[in-house]
């Protein structure tokens, strides 16, 4: 029975790595994949390891262009969803206001409905209210959905605030703004930031919502949605690939710094 | 000009804290009732009272976090009752300590230095740190600290500013007993050694008596009793503050004769004498008064000894009901026709092998312990609320 017992002493660690790759295998196939040489136009079998691709990953046209847009709006709507959902989330956290359980709820909306008839309805109201579809109709609707999210982050982390530490701010002779800008940012920032990140992940990869408003602009996903009906270029595997990589490296920076960080206090 | 030369140098009345008529309701409650209190400058002041008696209002009234419903408070010559906490010259020692977590302890002690505008303020900090004995931990967050540190680091991040009057929120509730002690002793060696008025709300009756030169005892937003703790022991004039603080045994007696400063008192078919000058209730012969005495003053003897007793005691009969062995005394509970729980606390000097439970027994003490309280109150005010 040296088997089982083995087996069962590493039961966790054997699901754990399981897991692990059942996450991580489609990131594996499309990082392989960048590096292939296609026959044709499709990018689904194996041929031989090239690096042109990643040589030019602009070489497919519109594409560059609409990774460009794909980041502009990404940006805009990060902002503009940051800033405003930390405002609401602080509102709905600390003062009791008419209607405020309805706003409450009211927020949850756009994270509980589904995406399509979020774009459907968002279609119609810009058709009627004659707006010319494209970057900004895009930008309006990103920050949109990405609000409930932001105001979910911030108000989890305002709520677990002590009030008892803006009231020594106040003790200790900082005025309104000042305790807010020292004391009260500070300690929001990291719901702020984990907000943030949600938001741009969000609109970064938006199709449905995007493509039902987007007239003739193209982001990345529309892009790559796009050349899927006609071939798959395998720059596609270049920008995903880069995005992953990129991706992986902000994590492990943050980590790097916060195990730095928590050895300089210990 | 005599009158004026006396007052500027008894007491400088700049620094004294002045609430008048101050109050606190919030819609139908109400919180505190109009308050008067002086706290003269430089003094050790404890508001003592159990938990929702309005001590903890008081206070966030003089910090400025709480809007009195009307009255003022006065700093010196000084109304602040329209400032925001932030322009007046008090600081707290929050319960929760409140210390900032994303701050190191430097940056936190320094937090109210630099908000004023102060730019070399690393001197000052280090000092303050040293007074509070936490020099070496200046660069550790809070969290990294355990709490009788973290205690000391709200005190001097509160300290440093050099507040008129530094006030304490159950600044020690969250230490285990131990600690708390130790605390206890050190925030009196600070006061002592800074000199600034200090006003401490507290629920441990031990805690304001060791440390406070004056004691308010509060129930129910009112202020029920003020003085120095022997006096508030000694001689309390409710029930709640004889319970509050401390325990004590009461007996309902019949006011027999009034000689002189003695009170004659007829309790059971027995005689008890109360000093005229320690009853705090109006005593006309036919009256009745709640006698009190404390379980400590009391001496205990077999009833077999009872001869022995020296004459002018006051003395009552009854049976021990039970008797518990803590050390340094025993308590014993004894049922007598007059109080059927009469508490007794005898050091164990020479323990008699008879005082068990079961036997009859005479308790008398000297009748300048007697205390005499208005009848017309709750006995048991204030034993719940006691901890």
């Amino acid at each position: 029975m040296p088997f089982v017992n083995w087996l069962k002493r590493k039961l966790v660690v054997i699901a754990g790595l399981l897991t692990l790759g059942y996450l991580l295998l489609p990131n594996v196939i499309v990082t392989v994949f960048s590096f292939n040489k296609p026959k044709g136009r499709f990018n689904y079998a194996w041929q031989r390891f090239s690096l042109d691709a990643w040589k030019d990953p602009c070489g497919v046209s519109d594409l560059c262009g609409s990774l460009s847009v794909s980041l502009q709006i990404a940006v805009w709507a990060t902002l503009g969803a940051t800033l405003l959902g930390t405002l609401i989330a602080f509102a709905l956290v600390r003062y009791r206001f008419r209607a405020r359980g309805a706003v409450n709820s009211l927020i949850f909306l756009p994270m509980a409905m589904p995406e399509v008839v979020m774009a459907a309805s968002l279609l119609t109201l810009f058709l009627n209210m004659g707006a010319q579809l494209g970057f900004w109709t895009i930008l309006i609707a990103h920050i949109m959905f990405c609000l409930s999210f932001v105001v979910t982050a911030v108000k989890a982390r305002v709520m677990s605030m002590d009030p008892k530490l803006e009231e020594a701010a106040r003790d200790l002779y900082a005025g309104p703004f000042q305790t807010f800008v020292r004391v009260t940012l500070p300690i929001a920032a990291p719901g702020i930031a984990a907000g943030a990140l949600l938001a741009f992940a969000l609109s970064f990869d938006d199709f449905i919502i995007t493509n039902f408003n987007a007239g003739s602009t193209v982001t990345f996903p529309m892009f790559v949605w796009g050349s899927a009906q006609r071939g798959t270029p395998v720059q596609i595997n270049v920008i995903g690939t880069a995005m992953f990589v990129v991706a992986v490296l902000f994590v492990l920076t943050s980590m790097v710094v916060g195990n730095r960080r928590n050895r300089q206090k210990a | 000009m005599t009158t004026k030369t006396t007052r500027t140098t008894k007491a400088d009345p700049t620094g004294d804290v002045r609430l008048t008529g101050i109050a606190k309701t919030y819609g139908a409650f109400t919180a505190v009732h109009p308050l008067d209190l002086t706290v003269p400058q430089g003094s050790f002041f404890a508001l003592l009272g159990a938990s929702g008696c309005g001590k903890t209002t008081t206070l966030r009234m003089i910090a400025g976090l709480e809007e009195p419903s009307s009255g003022t408070v006065s700093l010196g010559d000084q109304d602040v009752t329209a400032l925001p906490p932030y322009k007046r010259p008090v600081n707290t020692v929050f319960q929760s300590y409140a210390l900032f977590p994303h701050l190191d302890i430097f940056e936190n002690v320094a937090f109210g230095l630099r908000r004023r505008g102060l730019k070399s303020v690393k001197k000052q900090v280090e000092e303050m740190l040293e007074l509070v004995q936490l020099g070496e931990q200046a660069r550790k967050k809070p969290h990294q600290l355990s709490g009788g540190q973290q205690q000391r680091v709200a005190v001097a991040r509160a300290l440093i500013n050099h507040p008129k009057v530094l006030l304490l929120d159950e600044p020690l509730g969250a230490l285990d007993l131990k600690l708390r002690r130790q605390m206890q002793l050190e925030l009196k060696r600070i006061q002592t050694e800074v000199g600034i008025t200090f006003i401490h709300v507290t629920h441990d009756q031990e805690e304001a008596m060791t440390m406070a030169d004056t004691v308010a005892v509060m129930n129910a937003g009112r202020v029920e009793q003020l003085g120095a703790p022997t006096d508030l022991y000694e001689n309390p004039r409710t029930t709640f503050v004889a319970n509050f603080l401390g325990t004590s045994n009461f007996i309902e007696a019949e006011v027999d004769s009034k000689s002189g400063d003695e009170i004659v008192l007829k309790a059971g078919g027995g005689k008890l004498v109360l000093p005229g000058a320690r009853c705090s209730a109006p005593a006309s012969t036919g009256g009745r008064v709640l006698a009190g005495v404390r379980p400590e003053k009391i001496s205990l003897t077999h009833a077999d000894d009872a001869g022995e007793i020296p004459v002018g005691r006051n003395r009552i009969t009854g049976r021990i009901a039970d008797s518990s062995f803590i050390g340094v005394s025993t308590q014993y509970v004894v049922d007598s026709p007059v109080c059927s729980d009469f508490e007794v606390y005898a050091q164990n000097i020479d323990r008699d092998p008879r005082l068990v439970p079961g036997a009859e027994v005479v308790l008398h003490w000297n009748p300048a312990h007697t205390f005499g309280l208005d009848a017309s109150q709750d006995a048991d005010a204030g034993v719940e609320e006691a901890v």
